[in-house]
């Protein structure tokens, strides 16, 4: 393996982490949200949790490229407040694979929320325990597994995720980079002994995830 | 303990819960059937419920108070629960389960040391292990210490009896018996059993489809009650505290006023018990004794006699009250009358001792 795939696969690595990261608490606090409460506007925020898992992820990227771009509304606040950029830059990965991996988590996280008897966390109530307190003590440890399971399908989509990233990062290598956007390019430009290199890698990679996570939830259930 | 459940209205799927009550002996049993509501009054009083109009007060602490919008929560009430399913943390070992409430700041009771909860429950051997090892009455002794501990001026208990079998059930309501005693903790337990009310309570209150029916102090509810709705569910006719004289091959000799009866020895040690005998096991007989295999023969003068449809019920005075329900052809053959004499004979097993 060359520099160059050594330096796109450790990308491709640490901002799919770094993603399920940034979304871990939100998608958490909606999850539970969504688990524990009734509030108005509850089925469109769900519909709009699930859209990107769903809706082309071109047409997804499209989007985001409209609202992070200069003359978006958002990318235009961030550029005229903190002279930041998103698009086409490492950042406008991030955002891709955040918005197209959130789905995935806050499901999973919903349904091990919900299946958590909600006696305990009355009962942990009686014995003084407040809000937070039930939260980390009982709710999640109650809903670990279901919780880790989510981020590492979070994750695994995170690594795969194509469409939106090509769409409002682009495939700027040393940049924006990531191991399929390189698979794809490679192919085009008929070099395929790269290709297979970085597909084995992705292999390598996936089945890495799915193992842990096979080991993980053994464990648990011991 | 003062605790004041005024104006409750609580909609429910079937009725509404409606509550007007005051409970003011140390322990209380609310009574009733299943789905009478009994649940739901006393999330109501832990603050996991809202109810449409409700005045909820503890002592001189007003925990609720629709009318002015007014509402403690859960956490700030102070008040052990202890629900029927237990609610043991399955994630946590015992030892963790005891010590959750036990660093709240809102100690708002008596504090009860680690070591005396965990020496009165009898749980030092259970304490190092996860709960889902526990058995049944393991598990609701560890769910009564983590109440306990976490320093509850007012203890819930909903139904602590009724998932267990019957030989652990004579188990656990010692433990019960010695937490009151021990702790000097009022206790509110809801149940379906008039047994357990009679061996846990003072006074009790009789809920039937979200109606207080009666209340009052339990001999009194289970000896006269108020309708024949009451009756129907506490459904005992002669009731009557009594003393264990002595045990003799798993037979008690029990003294009842002037009276000696026996009866199968309860397997508690507990001297003092109630001494109960339904209508239906009475036998009544002419004075003039005739031997039989029935341990029981007591002489007694008819004070009073009531038709009950089929059935008369017939009030004895043979040293203490005592009633018999007997078919009206069988007061007609025996020429009963008020004032007369007769023989009752009550078979040992049918004398229930329950300890008080």
């Amino acid at each position: 393996m060359t520099s160059d795939e050594w330096q796109i696969v450790w990308f491709t690595a640490w901002v799919s982490a770094l993603s399920t990261l940034v979304i871990l608490p939100f998608g958490l606090a909606l999850a539970w949200a969504l688990a524990r409460r009734d509030w108005p506007g509850k089925s469109i925020v769900e519909t709009f949790v699930s859209l990107p898992l769903v809706m082309p992820p071109v047409a997804t990227g499209l989007i985001l490229l409209k609202l992070f771009g200069r003359r978006g509304g958002i990318g235009g606040f961030l550029h005229d407040k903190f002279n930041l950029d998103v698009i086409f830059t490492w950042r406008a990965v991030l955002l891709a694979l955040s918005v197209m991996s959130l789905p995935l988590l806050v499901r999973a996280a919903r349904v091990a929320f919900e299946e958590v008897n909600p006696r305990l966390e009355q009962i942990a109530r009686t014995l003084g325990a407040g809000d937070w307190r039930v939260f980390f003590t009982i709710t999640v440890p109650l809903a670990a597994r279901g919780i880790v399971g989510g981020m590492l399908l979070a994750f695994a989509r995170a690594l795969g995720e194509f469409g939106a990233t090509i769409m409002v990062a682009g495939s700027i290598p040393g940049k924006t980079q990531t191991i399929s956007l390189a698979i794809f390019q490679n192919v085009q430009l008929g070099d395929d002994t790269h290709a297979y290199r970085l597909l084995g890698v992705s292999v390598v990679l996936a089945f890495a995830a799915v193992w842990c996570s096979e080991l993980f939830l053994r464990r648990r259930k011991k | 303990m003062n605790l004041l459940l005024k104006n409750i209205s609580l909609p429910l799927a079937n009725f509404t819960l409606e509550v007007n009550v005051e409970m003011q002996k140390r322990v209380t049993a609310v009574f009733g059937p299943s789905g009478a509501g009994k649940t739901s009054l006393l999330d109501l009083i832990a603050g996991l419920r809202r109810a449409q109009s409700a005045f909820i007060q503890l002592d001189e602490n007003v925990l609720a108070d629709t009318a002015k919008n007014y509402f403690v929560p859960t956490r700030r009430r102070g008040i052990g629960y202890v629900p029927q399913d237990l609610a043991l943390f399955p994630h946590l070992s015992v030892r963790q389960n005891l010590l959750y409430g036990r660093n709240s700041r809102v100690a708002t009771g008596p504090l009860f040391s680690f070591e005396h909860v965990v020496e009165v429950l009898e749980i030092q051997p259970l304490i190092s292990r996860g709960v889902t090892e526990l058995s049944g009455g393991e598990k609701q002794r560890v769910a009564l210490a983590r109440a306990l501990l976490s320093s509850p001026r007012l203890l819930l208990l909903d139904e602590p009896l009724a998932s267990l079998d019957a030989p652990l059930k004579e188990k656990i309501i010692p433990y019960l018996a010695r937490v009151r005693d021990e702790f000097q903790i009022p206790m509110l337990c809801v149940t379906h059993d008039r047994f357990e009310a009679l061996a846990l309570a003072d006074e009790i209150v009789v809920l039937v489809g979200g109606q207080v029916l009666q209340t009052g102090p339990v001999l009194d509810v289970f000896n006269r009650p108020a309708s024949a709705e009451v009756a129907k569910f506490v459904g005992v006719e002669t009731l009557h505290p009594g003393q264990i004289e002595s045990v003799n091959e798993g037979l008690a000799t029990v003294s009842v006023n002037r009276t000696t009866l026996t009866a199968l020895a309860p397997p508690t040690a507990s001297r003092d018990v109630f001494v109960c005998i339904r209508g239906e096991d009475v036998i009544l007989q002419h004075a003039a004794a005739v031997a039989s295999s029935v341990r029981n023969r007591l002489s007694a003068r008819i004070v009073a006699l009531r038709t009950e449809g089929a059935l008369v019920r017939v009030e004895l005075d043979a040293g203490f009250p005592l009633f018999a329900l007997i078919t009206r052809p069988a007061c007609v053959e025996l020429a009963l009358r008020e004032g007369g004499q007769v023989t009752a004979l009550i078979k040992t097993p049918a004398i229930h001792l329950v300890p008080r």
